[in-house]
């Protein structure tokens, strides 16, 4: 097609506003056959978040693993593959950092600590990346099914280790390993409820994420692979390169994702360190229609659900899994508004 | 003997339109029970589109179709299929991962598997076929695969059977046993269709043939059967040649393939040995699927050979050397939903980081040069057929040295091919060499220096364009090649 840039803008938005008003239309729907007020609960979950910037802190502090997650998803979507073993990264993210984390004290400064940590973090999220990436071109298995038995075998390996080698003094709990002495943690003003080095780096990781893809040859490459990677050959490139390449860049970052969350969030690693973010990151991308400028927004909305739904129980004795059915509102009206634009220009 | 009055099916005045285009017109024919009927034709003549009306996959745009002597609408499959036409497709309609017997269960009625099975013994035991019922579909042969359909067939006791090109890819020991089951089947009654294009064929199974040509009846003929006149009405004639190709010198060798042995593909490639030197303007002709588009994929690469050899001197030098263009150029050589101006970003030497700008004086300038009408950020989705292939030529980097095209104009309208051709052979430097397959034979024999006819998987002729004559190459395409 070839549209002016402005008529194209323009068609984004009216197809913004159709997919929300769709999944407004479907949530009003359900919460008025349950007899509840969509009013009363916008005004609960406002009233949780933005009334003070320690709440609207405590948003923040979840879009940014969100907002990581859904960077490193746009990698693998453009190449045309199905990360599902993104939760698998975050976890093995977790892990390599409290790696360093846990080293003897004293053996390095902690700033030095902490910024290897993170490193190690994307090098375990990036490997088991790469691991899906491998069956894949190797053995033929596709990374849905690999990525969903990695995610389990994280799952495992995490568990291992808090009940196991990294169990606390005397007793092994669900709660986690021991804390982290104080100086290996991210540091947080009072007042706040993010790290503000957290901040800076989901921000920077999303500025990479945007050039790297639509700045340089690598994007291009990736997103020609993953359109036509027939004809992707014919152009020289080779599309089991540069899957492998999306999904290592996609690991990393979503274990850069864990390795703040063990660091920045709870101190420790807990067995629930992914806290399903990535798979609320893939949400992100599809509603993002697997472009990178809309997905800051899309997430900070997400993370203000979730945040937000906190506060149902307590004010109106709802159950905070609301938020989730508001997401899934929201992308299976994007899958539909996109799927019927798709059909209709097929025509 | 059936009176002459009684047809099993008879076609009268049938007319196909898609859009404007016209893929059969006025074409009737008559099969009498207890006969084989066939039909042959070049590629594109309407063969498909005539068995697909009659299988009811396709309604008809004006005509009449009686079976049995009384009209039918046919307007469904399974109109035809209660009627008693079934269809033997060139690749076997079935479930790779059932077994044999769930395959011959398929689709009847009676799911009582000992009775089936029964049956299925039986019915192999009548024709000489030897199929476990327990085994899996997909360890199967072609020719395997196609008896159990066979037998599905014959156990719903099909009164007309259609067969599409039914001995590609089979062993010379199924075809025997298949020419034995056909001819059992005439004898018990059925009106036996038989698409082909293997003159050997016709001659020994058919009673009757009907030519197409261009969708039209180009002629009939009862057993015995003349030859010539058959290729003539299946061929246009040629006129006397418009611009005889420029013979270039031919130079040292590009590409060798040695013995090479694949089974990708429809036929495969079978003990292939050629070699393609510089200056040479090659043109393939054969059947669709005869080994053309398998033989193109393998020079450039995207093939391994099973057995044999493929060596250039170009290999390890650079592969940029070489370029292939394919068929469907939307789906298999651009990448839709990139621009212009990105598709020349990918195929050339860029740097890593891009701006908006980067690659446009390169674009504008192939966009001038080439004359596609669109923009720099015109996506390749957004061109015409004929931009599209002006946009992959452009995409041909300098001094590219074999250039593979896959049915170069297809597609396109009598300008934009004739344009075509004049930038290939501008194009075609000292040192290179360019390949292209063709269905259209007047095409190749214009613009080819020499041709390669190919005949399931074989290249059964090769000779210089202007030491062969038409007759030849389309006697080659049929199969019938004179021995030395």
């Amino acid at each position: 097609m070839n549209m002016p840039l402005t008529s194209r803008f323009s068609t984004n938005i009216l197809q913004f506003f159709g997919i929300m008003t769709l999944a407004a239309g479907a949530v009003c729907l359900l919460l008025f056959m349950l007899d509840l007020s969509p009013t009363s609960i916008a005004g609960a979950m406002a009233a949780g978040s933005f009334t003070s910037w320690l709440k609207f802190s405590q948003i923040l502090s979840i879009w940014v693993p969100l907002l990581l997650c859904s960077c490193g998803l746009l990698f693998t979507f453009q190449a045309g593959l199905w990360n599902i073993g993104i939760e698998g990264q975050v976890v093995m993210g977790a892990i390599g950092a409290t790696i360093l984390l846990r080293l003897p004290e004293g053996v390095l400064p902690p700033t030095i600590t902490i910024i290897l940590s993170l490193i190690t973090a994307c090098i375990g999220g990036g490997l088991w990346g790469i691991f899906a990436g491998v069956l894949k071109n190797r053995g033929g298995v596709n990374e849905i099914f690999g990525g969903l038995g990695l995610n389990f075998v994280a799952q495992g390996i995490i568990l291992y280790l808090i009940f196991g080698p990294w169990k606390r003094d005397g007793i092994a709990s669900m709660s986690g390993t021991d804390i982290f002495s104080r100086e290996l943690w991210l540091t947080t003003p009072t007042g706040w409820r993010v790290a503000p080095a957290a901040l800076g780096l989901g921000i920077f990781i999303f500025l990479l994420s945007w050039f790297l893809l639509n700045r340089t040859r690598f994007g291009l490459r990736v997103k020609a692979v993953g359109i036509n990677a027939r004809a992707a050959q014919l152009f020289h490139i080779k599309p089991e390169r540069y899957g492998l390449m999306a999904i290592l860049v996609g690991g990393a970052m979503a274990g850069l994702a864990g390795g703040l969350q063990v660091t920045g969030v709870y101190h420790r690693l807990i067995p629930a360190v992914s806290s399903g973010y990535g798979y609320l990151g893939l949400l992100v991308v599809m509603l993002a229609n697997y472009k990178a400028l809309p997905v800051p927004l899309i997430a900070l909305f997400f993370a203000w659900l979730a945040a937000g739904s906190i506060q149902l129980p307590i004010m109106l004795q709802i159950d905070s899994s609301l938020s989730g059915v508001i997401q899934g509102a929201c992308v299976l009206s994007a899958l539909l508004v996109h799927g019927l634009r798709k059909k209709k220009g097929a025509r | 003997m059936v009176p002459d009055l009684y047809s099993m099916i008879s076609l009268q005045d049938i007319h196909k339109k898609f859009g404007t285009v016209s893929a059969l017109q006025g074409v009737s024919l008559t099969v009498e029970p207890g006969s084989i009927h066939g039909i042959i034709g070049e590629n594109g003549a309407g063969k498909s589109t005539l068995m697909k009306i009659l299988t009811g996959f396709i309604s008809r745009t004006s005509g009449t179709i009686s079976f049995e002597n009384k009209e039918v609408s046919l307007q469904s499959p399974q109109e035809a299929r209660d009627l008693g036409i079934g269809m033997l497709y060139q690749e076997p309609l079935d479930f790779p991962q059932l077994s044999v017997l769930d395959n011959f269960m398929a689709a009847s009625t009676d799911g009582n598997p000992a009775r089936q099975r029964q049956m299925l013994t039986r019915l192999c035991a009548k024709f000489g076929f030897e199929l476990n019922p327990g085994a899996r579909q997909e360890k199967l042969t072609v020719g395997e695969r196609q008896q159990v359909e066979l037998m599905r067939l014959i156990r719903d006791q099909c009164k007309v059977l259609i067969l599409d090109e039914p001995t590609t890819g089979i062993s010379v020991a199924q075809q025997e046993l298949l020419f034995a089951t056909l001819d059992q089947l005439r004898s018990e009654g059925t009106a036996i269709i038989l698409v082909s294009h293997k003159l050997a064929e016709i001659h020994s199974l058919c009673d009757r043939v009907t030519v197409l040509r261009h969708g039209k009846l180009a002629g009939e003929q009862e057993r015995p059967f003349n030859e010539d006149g058959l290729l003539q009405a299946m061929f246009d004639t040629l006129p006397s040649k418009t611009s005889p190709p420029p013979q270039k010198e031919t130079g040292a060798s590009i590409l060798t393939m040695e013995q090479v042995v694949t089974t990708a593909g429809r036929v495969g490639l079978d003990r292939v040995s050629i070699e393609i030197h510089e200056g040479e303007m090659i043109g393939l002709a054969g059947l669709d699927g005869s080994g053309q588009s398998v033989f193109l994929q393998m020079a450039y690469g995207l093939l391994q050979p099973e057995q044999g050899r493929v060596t250039s001197p170009l290999h390890e030098e650079d592969l940029v050397m070489r370029v292939f263009l394919p068929a469907d150029r939307l789906r298999e050589g651009l990448i839709a939903g990139l621009s212009i101006r990105e598709h020349h970003l990918l195929a050339g030497n860029t740097s890593f980081i891009l701006t908006g700008a980067s690659g446009r004086a390169r674009s504008e300038q192939a966009i001038n040069t080439f004359s596609i009408l669109g923009n720099t950020e015109t996506t390749a989705e957004g061109l015409s057929g004929g931009n599209q292939q002006r946009l992959l030529l452009s995409l041909i980097p300098e001094g590219a040295r074999l250039i593979l095209l896959e049915n170069p104009t297809r597609g396109l309208d009598v300008q934009s091919s004739q344009w075509t051709w004049q930038h290939l052979r501008d194009r075609l430097p000292e040192d290179g060499a360019i390949v292209f397959a063709s269905p259209d034979l007047e095409e190749i024999m214009e613009q080819a220096t020499r041709v390669l006819v190919f005949f399931n998987g074989s290249i059964i002729l090769d000779r210089p364009t202007d030491q062969t004559s038409y007759q030849e190459v389309s006697r080659a395409i049929t199969g019938q090649v004179e021995q030395p």
